[in-house]
């Protein structure tokens, strides 16, 4: 791990100037993603910047009927909140899917939504990979590509984004709040937070150099039946293999996102339309342009399987 | 004192040996308090990191130390350049060629991951950050990445490991019913919880090793071989272990490394090797592949079996993973073959990892078993019975002991196997697809000589002191059982000391044969030291037994007196207080006489060369399981998941059946992670192992693992050591993949035939 500096930040603005005066600067909260990627020099930043003590640990009302969530709200208690699981049970559901009881318990919202992806070239140093040396190719074309994504892939990568709450944020409509280190803010709705790899795999989101996220909106509820389907190798504390968070409404029509298949949640409204005609015709609509690798070929029928589990499961 | 006599398994009113007693360890694991080699304190101590190849075959041109050895904290960078002036040591028997150079930083690269530098600094963060900057030049040559590299070849025919009688191939192709199939395990790994490393000091010429040791004894001779000292100048400190599964039984190249280091800087150095560089710091279990072709008659009578075998190993050494371990002993076939090749690829030297052989030699023949079940149409159980081997066919011996028989009906009956129904995907749980199978296994016995000490203190309590180690599997623990049964007193006043190399010589703990050869040695010093004590007490004449005019005295519950109670009843304190004696000390080993001598020590406690197969006396001696797995497969998406399993085990009389079954349970979950997780992915571009954390080499959870009943069938077996148990920490995985693969295939009709059973094989 190189050396760094640290301070506490004590507000929202301290942190945001904080960040916007050093580039080399990263936020930390739960610490659970970045502190790895420092110990093994994959991030290096020279400064770090504890947004722990900001204030931005509460889950409250929005006026129009909706949930803001502060960025710093630990994955436990988001997932146990009251309103998130009577109204948004889809999020509480994917949260749980992830990661361990330990992991969840210092995990934030904001980290959770920023997590890098599990690509084992990524965090291989002695292989090439464009995500963390732009330009230097990705090994993980030709080379094993079994987790990897098999839509909105680039010739530069073909990572995918490992998160659980992020496929329930995007099927949720979710909308991330920032502030910029002028103070100005900004509301970014989750279909445009994360970006495909293109050929910049390496900037993931969005999000401008300092810019911090404070909070993430739920817009109100929407009822329908709310599932999580993670599929994955082993029982628990794994990575989806392919999992679908779907809200499904009593008359046929609802939502759905996809983990597991792309660099960002993977939601296509064309084939939310349709969902009347079943399963198969949404998956289609959904991996219409999907370019699979031999070994991930399986992912493009696992998704219409599990989609197909989560309609029938939402009529059941 | 009739530690001979045959109790009943696992039952609470057990006695000593025989007891369920909880780990004597298990509080100072569980708080803290046990002290891990890379935990030892020491002072002036620095730290070493190693620097691994990038490639997979080839050679170092150059090594630019120049940036690292100028970064904050570092005290020097070792590269091949660096003559570090050792000798090659003895292999595993104690051969060893003559003053030849040990060069464990290598210019010549084999295989990816190879330590091929290190760098030595002031702390642990400064040893890290300036191995990064070592830049390694190398010129690279094509290598072979694995069985199925085109290059590979068909490999190297291991004479020695061909059996056969009869005429397999003839019977063979007579044989009405025939089946055919190749089978395949990948890479597999230990990933013990404690990951590798030591920590080392030097004073003078004497060495001194906190390592994790499987064999102390073993790995003190290497070092003292690789530096060319007095063997008796190393010590090997290992109290504690964190799990080793045949990974840490020899010292490795970083070992040296670390060594020789501490020895040119004049300090103490401490080598943790991080998770990653552990998948190529030592081998794991080697892939293989293996065809099996069955010849049956119509009614399930076995006519031959013909296998065929593979397994990589490295370009540097011949480690087999015998594909054919386990197939001559299972069943009564009348023409069998066995053949196992060698094909050495670009990898690290591959290593034992719990029931080597014997466990994808089961994955083998007991998924082509029920394979021919199927192809007869008749219950695999029905068609294991039938074709019970009432002897051992290789050997021509009778078994020992072989309860497999009650292992398969005891099992099958705790299972419920009669309400199976045999068609594959006719049982069902809701949406779920529901399987029953059966995988048996077997591991040989293997006998070593061993020593160990007893100390009757002053106060009555008792010590055993031997090299030998436990590693989680319980040594401390039955030898406290062992020695206070012999002894008469409370396992409670029993005090075991361990893990040191400078105490009494012990085998290596591998091969599943410690416990035997161990209790055997304290049962020997113990009688002795008894028998020494009874000996004073009708002697000595401060003693007050010595008027009575007893013969002989018992000893029990701490307590010694006259038989059938007349006359005086002392504590061992007092009796102690009133003879005189603040100690009495019994060293004895199971040597036999007239093969006594420093020499015999040196080879049976450092070497493996006196070491007995099962057949090496008149009988053929093994332990015995059979496992009966429920699987239950989702097919939407083809996930597996083991919701039952009974196994029910012949591994003799049970010493202490709490920790029997911990370690058989033990084995059947690494089993349930053989059959549908672990695999090293090799990126065949680059000889490298991708998946080398545990984040991506996938181990079961505790989610994964259902409720695991295990039954001891067993019986006291004597011929296979003195106090009748049979080896129990490695026969419990062998049968568990095949047992989950035939689950599967009753399950879904598909036959998974390579491991592991990920769900794309299954959609």
């Amino acid at each position: 791990m190189r050396a760094f500096t640290y301070e506490r930040a004590s507000s929202v603005e301290a942190a945001a100037k904080a960040a916007a005066s050093n580039p080399e600067a990263k936020f930390i909260a739960g610490g659970t993603n970045l502190l790895d990627l420092m110990k093994l020099e994959i991030e290096t930043p020279t400064h770090l910047i504890d947004v722990n003590d900001i204030g931005l640990d509460k889950i409250e009302p929005t006026q129009d009927g909706g949930l803001r969530i502060g960025a710093l709200v630990r994955n436990t208690d988001l997932a146990a909140h009251e309103t998130v699981r009577r109204d948004y049970g889809l999020l509480s559901r994917a949260l749980l899917a992830g990661a361990s009881g330990q992991l969840r318990n210092k995990a934030s919202t904001a980290g959770n939504l920023l997590q890098r992806t599990r690509c084992p070239y990524f965090y291989d140093t002695n292989q090439p990979c464009n995500k963390r040396q732009p330009g230097s190719g990705c090994s993980a074309i030709g080379g094993f590509s079994r987790q990897h994504a098999v839509i909105g892939t680039s010739e530069a990568c073909i990572a995918t984004n490992p998160s659980d709450m992020a496929i329930a944020m995007r099927a949720l409509d979710a909308v991330v709040e920032t502030v910029k280190g002028d103070g100005s803010r900004r509301a970014i709705p989750i279909a445009d937070f994360h970006r495909l790899p293109g050929d910049t795999p390496h900037i993931e989101t969005v999000l401008e150099p300092g810019e911090m996220i404070t909070a993430v909106v739920l817009p109100p509820p929407i009822g329908g039946r709310q599932i999580y389907r993670k599929v994955r190798d082993r029982a628990s504390y794994a990575f989806a293999l392919v999992s679908v968070g779907a809200v499904i409404q009593s008359n046929g029509t609802g939502r759905i996102a996809v983990g597991g298949v792309a660099h960002k949640p993977w939601r296509v409204e064309a084939a939310e339309a349709e969902l009347p005609n079943g399963a198969r015709a949404a998956a289609h609509v959904l991996l219409a342009d999907a370019r699979p690798t031999e070994e991930n070929r399986f992912k493009v029928e696992l998704v219409e399987r599990t989609l197909a589990a989560v309609v029938s499961e939402a009529r059941g | 004192m009739t530690i001979m006599e045959t109790r009943k398994h696992g039952d609470a009113a057990d006695g000593m040996v025989g007891g369920r007693f909880s780990r004597l360890d298990g509080k100072l694991k569980t708080t803290g308090g046990a002290t891990y080699a890379l935990e030892q304190p020491v002072k002036n101590l620095v730290h070493a990191v190693l620097v691994q190849s990038t490639i997979a075959a080839g050679r170092v041109v150059a090594v630019d130390a120049g940036k690292a050895k100028a970064a904050p904290g570092v005290l020097s960078v070792f590269t091949p350049e660096d003559d570090l002036g050792l000798l090659v040591a003895s292999d595993w028997f104690g051969n060893r060629p003559d003053n030849q150079p040990f060069h464990p930083l290598p210019r010549e690269v084999s295989f990816n991951g190879q330590a091929i530098a290190a760098v030595v600094a002031e702390t642990l963060e400064q040893a890290t950050e300036a191995a990064k900057l070592v830049k390694v030049s190398y010129e690279e040559t094509q290598p072979v990445t694995g069985l199925d590299d085109p290059n590979a070849g068909e490999g190297r025919l291991v004479d020695m490991l061909s059996v056969g009688w009869g005429d397999a191939e003839a019977a063979y192709a007579a044989a009405d019913i025939r089946i055919e199939a190749e089978y395949r395990t990948p890479r597999e790994y230990h990933v013990p919880i404690e990951p590798h490393g030591l920590t080392v000091k030097w004073e003078g010429d004497f060495l001194t090793v906190w390592e994790p040791s499987q064999w102390t004894h073993g790995m003190a001779r290497t070092y003292a071989e690789w530096f060319n000292i007095p063997a008796d100048n190393v010590r090997i400190v290992s109290p504690f272990i964190g799990g080793g599964f045949g990974s840490k039984a020899m010292g490795y190249t970083y070992s040296a490394v670390a060594a020789a280091a501490a020895r040119k800087l004049g300090r103490p150095v401490k080598l943790a090797v991080t998770r990653p560089q552990t998948f190529t710091a030592y081998g794991g279990r080697a892939a293989t592949r293996q065809t099996i072709r069955i010849g049956a008659t119509k009614d399930g009578v076995l006519q031959a079996i013909v296998h065929r075998g593979a397994s990589e190993t490295s370009v540097l050494a011949d480690f087999p993973e015998q594909t054919g371990a386990a197939t001559p002993l299972l069943y009564a076939v009348p023409n069998l073959s066995t053949q196992h090749r060698l094909v050495p690829v670009n990898t690290v030297t591959p290593g034992a990892l719990r029931a080597p052989g014997k466990n994808p030699s089961a994955f083998g023949l007991e998924s082509a078993i029920e394979e021919l079940s199927y192809a007869i149409g008749m219950d695999p159980l029905e068609l294991r019975l039938r074709n019970y081997a009432d002897h051992d066919y290789q050997s021509g011996k009778p078994w020992s002991t072989r309860q497999l028989r009650e292992a398969l009906t005891v099992g099958a009956e705790v299972f419920g196997w009669s309400k199976r129904s045999h068609e594959p995907r006719s049982m069902r749980d809701g949406r779920q697809l529901v399987g029953w199978g059966i995988g048996c296994g077997t591991f040989p016995v293997l006998k070593a000589a061993s020593e160990a000490l007893i100390r009757i203190l002053g106060d009555g309590s008792v010590e055993v002191v031997s090299g030998a180690i436990d590693m989680g599997q319980g040594t401390y623990t039955i030898l406290a059982q062992t020695a206070a049964e012999v002894l008469g007193v409370p396992a409670e006043q029993v005090d075991v000391k361990l893990g040191d190399s400078s105490l009494p010589g012990a085998t290596v703990a591998g091969g599943s044969m410690l416990a035997g050869a161990i209790t055997g040695a304290v049962h020997k010093a113990a009688t002795a030291a008894r028998d020494e004590l009874i000996g004073l007490a009708l002697n000595d004449s401060n003693s007050p037994f010595r008027d009575t005019g007893a013969n002989t005295l018992v000893i029990a519950d701490g307590r010694i007196s006259v038989p059938r109670g007349e006359g005086p009843s002392l504590t061992l304190a007092e009796l102690m207080s009133a003879i005189g004696r603040d100690r009495i000390e019994t060293q004895r080993n199971t040597l036999p006489e007239g093969a006594n001598g420093p020499e015999d020590h040196k080879r049976s406690w450092t070497t493996m060369a006196n070491i007995e197969g099962p057949t090496a006396g008149d009988l053929s001696m093994h332990s015995w399981c059979a496992h009966f797995v429920e699987v239950k497969v989702d097919e939407d998406f083809g996930t597996v998941r083991v919701s039952r399993v009974v196994s029910a085990f012949d591994c003799g009389r049970i010493y202490n059946p709490k920790l029997a079954e911990s370690q058989w349970r033990g084995g059947i979950i690494m089993g349930i992670g053989q059959a549908l997780l672990e695999e090293g992915l090799i990126d065949e571009r680059f000889g490298r192992v991708i998946n080398n954390n545990m984040g991506d080499y996938l181990v079961p959870t505790n989610a994964d693992i259902p409720h695991i009943q295990v039954i001891s069938v067993g019986i006291p077996d004597h011929d296979a050591s003195v106090l009748g148990g049979k080896g129990v920490g490695e026969v419990g995985i062998v049968g568990v993949a095949p047992a989950i693969a035939n689950a599967v295939f009753h399950a879904t009709g598909k036959r998974v035939r390579d491991l592991p059973i990920t769900l794309e094989k299954l959609i």
